[in-house]
């Protein structure tokens, strides 16, 4: 069996004229956790949508679980579990009656049924309300129930499209401790998309995902280095000369805005004292900052994750054409 | 094979637990055809007096009334897609390994025996109303009713897939199904009508579900039936029509869905 338990090539997608997804390829480690971080609209819902086999490519192709998304698709859909953005519980049926529907719908043997049922109900700490109509239930304690009924058939790996979307940062915290915690247990594979990027600190590996291109794929850490290191910024009473010195002495090119001094360095907890001691000008304040996948993001992309105004019209359409 | 098996069961499945979890829908389904059949029966009763010898409004309403039970809870499987479309949970369904000829079947079956289940209130009722009950009857009547609720709910399904909001679902079904329940002979005899009335009523399908529940319950009655160029139709040839149109409606609600991105 092959290590990656997601391999996607040169996977297509279009809307009309708009490519949602352009040629995109990847793969994905057993037992890994995968993020897709990019901004509304930059075509992470349809990955995931045809990787799921909700949607067909219009070229390229990918398999899950060693399982083709267009010619194996009821056993790529038995191998994976899902959570998508917005709620797809039957919210007039209680936690229990949501989760037997799941299992009979995956043909989960009755002998394990239960006993499974009750083992993810007590994991995300809604066994006491199982008897409870969802409709009852905040939006971290649904989330919560559909992860479990997302896992209930033993899938190999758990799709979470924006899973703590619309949540409050403490539930957030909470879920992912669940999920954490699962991975280690059931030896599973998470992909999610996110547009936080808190978020996917969680994940192994990230792929940056921008106008349906991947524009970068690599370890949080490797993401953040790739832009060149820690961010010194200082100021100083001559920001001119303090400039010109910092060419000097380091050969780098720093960056003036409103009034500090930035510039990158590799090992910034080493070099900062021997900078304040050494510096020629006087200086006034300084700091030191460890790159955020925000500053990924935006160096790589040449744009905030959040500003995208084409992109949401983009969603809109895309969200149009599942509904259809 | 098995999908589409397990899929027909386990969609079916939650129909009924949803109906038995909402009690508000079982006392609606019922109030509306009650309401129809005391306060038409007491107004009407004394004024139309028998329509046939030995058939007052009430024995002759009451059949209709029952096959528009079965019309009015068989279109709600078309409800029950446009409102797990809107709420999400279509999605659970439509990516669970389980196909989608199921999912049209099992709503189908769901609605159908929900029906069955309100026909069969309505049934405990007949004697109270003074209308003659007889084991033969509700024998004949169960068939009649299935493949009247499989067809009626193919309908609903088929107008669903094409709706994406509950609101565009309820105009078409006040436009077009209400209409085509009005016009198909529960209050009134097809042939006692002005010329316009009984052509479009002898065109509506539903007349010959409507008449076959009467049949079973009057027998064939001069007066009361449908007649079409001299030819009184017979309960065999309705028979024979409601299931065509059923068979057709059900294979079109499978093939639309089926279609769907």
């Amino acid at each position: 069996m092959s290590e990656n338990v997601i391999e996607v090539r040169t996977l297509r997608r279009e809307f009309g004229k708009l490519v949602a997804v352009n040629d995109v390829s990847f793969e994905v480690g057993r037992g890994e956790v995968f993020g897709f971080l990019g901004p509304n609209g930059a075509g992470k819902t349809t990955t995931i949508n045809m990787l799921c086999t909700l949607l067909k490519p219009s070229g390229g192709g990918a398999t899950v679980n060693g399982f083709d998304v267009e010619r194996q698709r009821s056993e790529v859909r038995r191998s994976i579990g899902l959570v998508f953005q917005q709620t797809t519980l039957d919210e007039y049926l209680t936690a229990e009656q949501n989760l037997r529907f799941h299992a009979y719908a995956y043909a989960v043997p009755a002998d394990v049924r239960e006993p499974r049922i009750r083992e993810l109900l007590t994991m995300v700490e809604l066994w006491d309300r199982r008897r409870g109509s969802v409709r009852t239930f905040s939006g971290g304690m649904k989330r919560r129930l559909e992860i479990a009924r997302g896992l209930l058939h033993h899938p190999k790996v758990l799709f979470l499209d924006e899973p703590t979307l619309g949540l409050d940062p403490q539930t957030r915290r909470h879920i992912w401790d669940y999920l954490l915690r699962l991975r280690e247990a059931e030896n599973l594979t998470i992909f999610l998309t996110t547009q936080y990027l808190d978020e996917a600190e969680f994940a192994n590996r990230i792929a940056i995902i921008d106008r349906g291109e991947i524009v970068a794929l690599d370890t949080p850490d490797g993401l953040k280095r790739s832009i060149g290191g820690d961010l010194i910024t200082f100021s100083t009473p001559n920001p001119e000369a303090g400039l010109a010195a910092v060419k000097e002495r380091y050969r780098i090119e720093p960056t003036l805005r409103d009034g500090t001094i930035r510039f990158h360095v590799d090992g910034g907890d080493a070099f900062l004292p021997e900078f304040v001691r050494t510096f020629p000008q006087p200086i006034e304040t300084v700091s030191l900052s460890r790159p955020s996948l925000d500053d990924v993001f935006l160096t790589l992309t040449g744009h905030e994750i959040r500003d995208s105004e084409l992109d949401a019209r983009q969603m809109l359409l895309q969200s149009g054409r599942w509904h259809r | 094979m098995t999908e589409i098996v397990r899929g027909t069961w386990v969609v079916a499945y939650r129909e009924l637990l949803r109906f038995v979890n909402e009690r508000s829908r079982i006392i609606s389904s019922m109030a509306f055809p009650l309401m129809f059949l005391v306060i038409f029966g007491a107004g009407f009763g004394q004024i139309i007096g028998s329509l046939a010898p030995g058939v007052d409004f009430i024995a002759f309403m009451y059949p209709g009334i029952v096959a528009q039970a079965v019309l009015t809870s068989s279109l709600f499987a078309g409800v029950s897609v446009v409102w797990d479309r809107e709420f999400g949970f279509l999605r659970e369904i439509l990516v669970a390994p389980i196909g989608r000829t199921g999912i049209v079947l099992g709503k189908a079956i769901g609605a159908t025996v929900t029906g069955l289940l309100q026909v069969v209130l309505m049934l405990i009722l007949a004697p109270i109303l003074g209308v003659e009950l007889r084991l033969d009857i509700i024998l004949e009547l169960i068939p009649i009713v299935v493949i009247l609720a499989l067809g009626l709910s193919g309908l609903g399904i088929l107008i669903a897939s094409f709706m994406t909001s509950q609101q565009g679902f309820q105009l078409v079904i006040q436009l077009l199904i209400f209409p085509l329940i009005f016009l198909a002979g529960v209050f009134f005899p097809v042939d006692n009508v002005p010329d316009w009335l009984a052509v479009i009523s002898k065109v509506n399908p539903l007349t010959y579900g409507v008449d076959a529940i009467r049949q079973i319950f009057l027998g064939t009655l001069p007066g009361i039936g449908v007649t079409i160029s001299g030819h009184t139709v017979t309960l065999v040839e309705e028979v024979a029509i409601i299931s065509g149109l059923s068979v057709l409606l059900l294979g079109s609600a499978v093939v639309a869905f089926n279609r769907r991105d």
